[in-house]
């Protein structure tokens, strides 16, 4: 362990649930500090400036989204990983847009949860099986040529192609392997979805959340 | 004394049947023992004598009473009417045949000059907004009332198109009502005053008007208050139903399952596919039900297998599906080759992990993955007892016409792909 672990504040307003992940992540990341408020998960991430912010999506006074909206303007460079026990598309569409690097539910493993820690520290996306499949399903439809930025409204093959091998829950080494591709680019692909995904203005895509409620 | 025994025992039916127009007299006639004749040429004698205001009368008695044979009174069922309609439009209408009907007795020659008719016109208007806005409280309750379990912020997704004319109606209600009392005064004075009859009561009447008004002015805010407070009543005895609700649900499943999980603290696998199990419930539960009323397609259905394979294995499906579709050929064999799948990865992984399930379903076809992180097998090695299996996946999806490729190797685990076209005829299978 040359690497330095990774600075995490963990931000969750259930104290036994902070508890089991700082015990899951024990010696795997570094936990400076948890957080059970909005305010003070602001407060607590301006005096620590983790690597990454652990950010639970509910919690009272408009949960992980009001967190990083106090936060970014201030610290532009934060990242944040959001963890949830939601599935609902609408919340998870709403966290990314609002700037997390990743989005993982809660009965992740400790160990792929550090990793996910690290490489959201590193500047790489995180998605689950789940939120690839969200993605897909979100820049699915055809567009009007007119209204579309081919640079943001949709996916190339190739993102496709790591999107669904997500979903179906390969790993990006495993990725790397079966499109004879390195893993560096697996992440950069993924990073350019998460990019279309925070800044694209399909306008399908806020409806496609709320719509997919109805499903979930 | 007719009006004493009509409140006492028995009220006035119309007797359709022997009765000549709508059976008013003959009702009449019968309830209190006279020969419906002599009331005929009495009341003959009485519209003449009074240039047909008995008519009236007439036609108010024929509103008001329901007829014997049952059925309710044309009041009554015009009150039914509104409710279908809109409540001022009927009002409006009942105004206009109210005019019509003074203007045809114009034309007839049976006229009470001026002064009695534009009050008659604006009261029943009024009267007429009046009645339609007192009936509506029990189709009001009858409405079927929107589950309360419904988590709050669910509501404007269901019914956001709903919401909005039944405000507009409440508020057409509570102002249609005080326009409708504000018209039978006016329309009250205007007969008043038009007749001449107000003249020195003129004052008096103004007395009235300021005294009535001071009296909203002071008792405004008390009533105001009173309806606040039964409304924050009401608003509480529903939170409360819901917390009961509430309580009774976590009681019968949460505290239920965490009780047996204590029990069998021993045993981790039984362990988490209880807590598994109060999960999804859970979750179903506080989506409010919603798939209760779907029909059955490709991911419900899915989802279905899925779930009952994890009670029965004791093992964790994680399942994501992108796009869904009705149960056609093509999707039932799908269906068919993943519940297989499943299985298969439930009887063979152990431990290792959830078993995954990728479905991505369009128009063009079906594609959906099955992959467990277990032990894996050597394809070429396949035992006798494991080709059965095969079978059931890849001869069903070759007979569907589409295909399914097992792939797996030793410690890397193993997924089952399977395909299928959809949009074209489906019974043609290649024999």
């Amino acid at each position: 362990m040359t690497e330095p672990l990774p600075t995490v504040v963990l931000v969750d307003d259930h104290e036994l649930f902070r508890a089991g992940v700082r015990a899951e992540l024990e010696g795997l990341v570094d936990v400076r500090a948890e957080a059970g408020t909005v305010e003070e998960a602001a407060q607590v991430t301006f005096r620590e400036r983790p690597d990454v912010v652990l950010l639970d999506v509910h919690m009272p006074g408009g949960g992980g989204v009001e967190v990083i909206r106090q936060v970014a303007p201030k610290l532009p460079g934060q990242r944040f990983l959001a963890l949830s026990v939601s599935d609902a598309a609408e919340d998870v569409i709403a966290v990314i847009r609002a700037g997390a690097r990743g989005y993982v539910t809660k009965s992740i493993s400790g160990d792929e949860l550090a990793d996910a820690i690290r490489r959201v520290r590193d500047g790489d996306a995180v998605f689950s099986p789940r939120l690839a499949g969200f993605v897909l399903d979100a820049f699915k439809g055809e567009l009007e040529e007119a209204e579309v930025d081919p640079e943001l409204d949709r996916l190339t093959l190739r993102e496709r192609e790591v999107l669904r091998l997500i979903a179906r829950g390969y790993a990006y080494k495993e990725i790397a392997l079966r499109l004879s591709i390195s893993p560096k680019t697996v992440e950069a692909h993924v990073s350019a979805v998460l990019r279309k995904l925070q800044l694209s203005n399909r306008h399908e895509l806020s409806r496609w959340a709320v719509e997919r409620r109805l499903v979930d | 004394m007719t009006r004493m025994t009509a409140a006492g025992s028995s009220p006035i039916l119309r007797d359709t049947q022997r009765g000549l127009v709508a059976g008013v007299l003959a009702g009449l006639g019968r309830r209190i023992g006279v020969d419906p004749v002599v009331l005929r040429v009495a009341f003959v004698i009485t519209v003449i004598g009074t240039g047909g205001l008995v008519l009236l009368a007439y036609l108010v008695a024929w509103a008001a009473l329901p007829a014997a044979e049952g059925g309710s009174a044309p009041m009554a069922r015009f009150g039914r009417l509104a409710r279908v309609r809109g409540d001022w439009r009927v009002a409006v209408g009942v105004a206009l045949l109210t005019l019509s009907a003074l203007l045809a007795f114009r034309e007839l020659g049976i006229w009470w000059s001026d002064p009695v008719a534009w009050p008659l016109v604006l009261a029943a208007f009024g009267a007429a907004l009046l009645w339609v806005r007192t009936k509506p409280s029990a189709p009001l309750a009858a409405e079927p009332t929107p589950t309360p379990r419904e988590p709050e912020t669910a509501a404007p997704r269901t019914q956001p198109q709903a919401a909005r004319p039944r405000a507009w109606s409440r508020l057409a209600e509570e102002y249609g009502g005080a326009f409708g009392v504000l018209l039978v005064i006016g329309a009250a004075l205007l007969f008043l005053s038009s007749n001449h009859i107000l003249g020195g009561l003129r004052d008096a009447a103004l007395t009235a008007v300021v005294v009535v008004v001071a009296l909203g002015l002071i008792l405004a805010p008390f009533l105001w208050r009173l309806a606040r407070n039964l409304a924050a009543e009401r608003a509480e005895r529903i939170r409360s139903q819901e917390r009961a609700q509430v309580a009774a649900h976590l009681h019968d499943s949460v505290l239920q399952t965490l009780t047996l999980m204590q029990k069998r603290a021993g045993d981790s696998r039984e362990v988490a596919a209880l807590a598994r199990r109060q999960e999804r419930e859970l979750r179903e539960w506080l989506a409010g039900d919603q798939r209760a009323g779907d029909e059955r397609s490709l991911a419900s259905e899915l989802r279905l297998a899925a779930e009952s394979i994890e009670d029965d294995h004791r093992i964790a499906i994680e399942s994501v599906v992108v796009g869904d579709c009705e149960l056609d050929n093509p999707a039932e064999a799908v269906l068919g080759a993943a519940r297989e799948a499943l299985l298969n990865a439930a009887r063979h992984s152990g431990d290792a992990g959830p078993i995954r399930v990728y479905a991505e379903i369009d128009r063009a076809g079906i594609a959906l993955f099955v992959r467990d992180r277990g032990g894996g097998f050597d394809p070429d090695a396949v035992a006798a007892d494991r080709r059965g299996v095969r079978e059931s996946i890849v001869g069903r999806m070759q007979r569907a016409g589409g295909r399914a490729d097992i792939r797996s190797s030793p410690g890397g685990g193993t997924e089952v792909a399977i395909e299928i076209a959809r949009g074209r005829a489906n019974g043609m299978e290649p024999v």
